[in-house]
């Protein structure tokens, strides 16, 4: 079991208030994502829910009981820090083993808890080495293992990944999912990178200075942003926005278009312009587009195509895939 | 490109570290060397450096006259016991200072440095009524007192910088994990701390074995420690360089060869956290 329902919830530092009133509903063995820029109370929101942080008002419950005043070693979650913070003089088995040691299980069941959390994670023959030993994968494996052996009703995951190579990080990705493809138990991750957000919820909840901007699967937030805000963050590259007459004439304030429903022609389109930067990453080609009276747009384009920069080029938007905003950046 | 040092400049700096290292060592060599001269040598103009007749004497008129082994035991209760004393208030203080800080934390750090600005001999006065009001002038128990309470700003201090390097995630991860305060700071914070508890108690000792202000005006004869011993063959007794230096030796060894073995846990407490 591992459901969480924060009500009414508030943080302030002294006269800041990072988090407003803030309600939200997280079910049993939900993998929810919290994503947002730098600063806006992602983190602060999950140490409110471990318990490092006291709120200022409001209540958390953990499957239906009150847990606001409960230190966070009863609150039955377990967390896996972006430092990893694993205890340095310790070896690795004794790092997994130490929430085991702390709850008094006996030695022998914790041994066979530590050896099947190993062989989960690769770590079988790296026990007897001390964190300073290990690569920055193998830590943060080390993290999740010391996790895992509490059984924990869920798991709070504090931008884990922003260690660790490029490489490593889809990995990692992928471990974690599987994971909780495995355990089915609830996982709470902050991030600040859109793309392990999308790839990885159930649920993302889009946070702006302590708002909710939007609740949703990554595809609804996709499909259907609803404001400005959270059109820009979801999606890479980001979406290009679009005012003046152009958007005018579609009865908004702001026009957004994402850069793979642009279609590129050498010869006609609604816009003109001229190739910036082209990327071209076999795959797929990002051009960077010049466009007269309007900020430069993002067009993700077939990987094979021939353009460079300095190209005259013209752009044309999927109508049925126009996203219309109003004065305040709300969706229409 | 790496900064290029030539084997002549590698030289230089050797030798100029080396008569920096000369320069602040002669003083405790000439003692030294003095204790082990005639007094008329001790004084002979010019000096003599290494030949002259090397002598014990010094020391066995010493040994005679005063009782040696006493003060050095006062000095080894006073050092230690206000060491022991000291770590005890001086780590939960450090610890709530650097873990739980409160708006005022910086302000009390600073209170307690500015304490050690104020001159000794500002407070001896009304320090002095009081421990003869409470009847510890002259008592070993009154003397560690008071070294603790000096010491204690730069031991709460020291270990304050030292807490402040542990990354607060380490712990954070330990309370996560079910460790409550006293497991937090036994099986994690402690073991981590060490070297720095380890040299705040080096240091610590080593500053109250050389207090010699509160030792010499707050004892006579019952409590005095080493430094009480150096003092009462300086101008009492006459001039006498020789046998001064040799009471000075003997009181100065003790630290001196303890600081030796211990130079390189010194060195790293003292420069803990300055590379990462």
């Amino acid at each position: 079991m591992g459901h969480i329902s924060l009500k009414q919830v508030t943080k302030s530092f002294g006269a800041t208030n990072v988090i407003p009133p803030l309600d939200l509903e997280i079910n049993d063995g939900e993998f929810v994502v919290f994503v947002g820029p730098s600063g806006c109370g992602k983190s602060t929101l999950l140490r409110l829910i471990a318990g490092l942080e006291d709120v200022t008002s409001g209540t958390i419950a953990i499957n239906g009981n009150d847990a606001t005043m409960i230190p966070p070693a009863k609150r039955g979650l377990a967390m896996v820090f972006q430092s990893y913070a694993l205890y340095p003089h310790m070896s690795v088995r004794k790092n997994i083993g130490f929430p085991l040691k702390m709850a008094g299980i006996s030695k022998e069941e914790a041994e066979q808890k530590i050896a099947s959390a190993a062989e989960v994670l690769n770590l079988t023959d790296y026990l007897d080495r001390r964190p300073g030993q290990l690569s920055g994968g193998q830590r943060q494996r080390v993290a999740i293992g010391r996790a895992i052996v509490r059984e924990p009703d869920a798991f709070l995951f504090d931008e884990p990944l922003s260690n660790l190579d490029a490489a490593l990080r889809v990995n990692m990705r992928l471990e974690i999912s599987e994971l909780h493809n495995s355990l089915k138990t609830t996982m709470i991750y902050v991030t600040h990178d859109q793309v392990e957000a999308m790839t990885m919820a159930d649920k993302i909840v889009v946070l702006r200075a302590g708002y909710i901007e939007q609740v949703g699967s990554p595809l609804e937030l996709y499909r259907s942003p609803a404001n400005l805000f959270v059109a820009g963050f979801i999606g890479s590259p980001k979406m290009n926005f679009v005012e003046g007459k152009d958007a005018e004439a579609e009865g908004a304030h702001t026009i957004g278009v994402r850069p793979e429903h642009l279609t590129v022609s050498k010869t006609s389109g609604q816009w003109k312009g001229t190739v910036g930067v082209s990327e071209h990453l076999g795959s797929d080609t990002f051009l960077r587009v010049n466009v007269e009276g309007l900020e430069p747009l993002t067009v993700r384009a077939d990987g094979e195509v021939e353009l460079y920069h300095g190209d005259t080029v013209y752009l044309t938007p999927e109508p049925s895939k126009l996203y219309r905003f109003d004065a305040d950046g709300k969706a229409i | 490109m790496a900064r290029a040092v030539t084997t002549q400049r590698k030289t230089i700096n050797t030798a100029i570290a080396w008569a920096i290292g000369l320069l602040i060592f002669f003083p405790i060599l000439w003692t030294v060397l003095t204790s082990f001269k005639t007094e008329a040598q001790a004084i002979s103009d010019p000096p003599v450096f290494l030949f002259f007749d090397w002598t014990l004497e010094n020391y066995s008129i010493v040994q005679e006259r005063s009782n040696y082994m006493r003060y050095l035991w006062n000095s080894v209760i006073i050092a230690g016991v206000s060491t022991i004393i000291g770590i005890i208030i001086a780590v939960p203080a450090a610890w709530s200072m650097a873990f739980v800080p409160s708006r005022r934390s910086k302000d009390i750090l600073l209170w307690m440095l500015s304490t050690k600005m104020l001159p000794a001999v500002g407070v001896l006065y009304p320090i002095y009524l009081l421990f003869i009001k409470m009847g510890l002038l002259d008592s070993l128990v009154g003397l560690t007192i008071v070294v603790m309470l000096i010491n204690l700003p730069i031991i709460v201090w020291m270990l304050y910088t030292y807490f402040k390097e542990i990354p607060v995630d380490i712990l954070e991860a330990a309370r996560m994990d079910g460790a409550t305060l006293r497991e937090e700071i036994l099986y994690v914070l402690t073991p981590m701390a060490i070297p720095g508890i380890a040299s705040t108690l080096l240091l610590n000792v080593i500053l109250a074995w050389n207090e010699a202000f509160w030792t010499l005006n707050l004892t006579a004869a019952k409590a005095a420690p080493l430094t009480a011993f150096i003092a009462s063959y300086s101008s009492p007794e006459g001039l006498f360089y020789a046998k001064l230096s040799a009471a000075s030796t003997m009181a100065i060894a003790p630290i001196l060869i303890l600081g030796w073995f211990s130079q390189k846990q010194l060195v790293r407490g003292l420069t803990f956290g300055a590379v990462k």
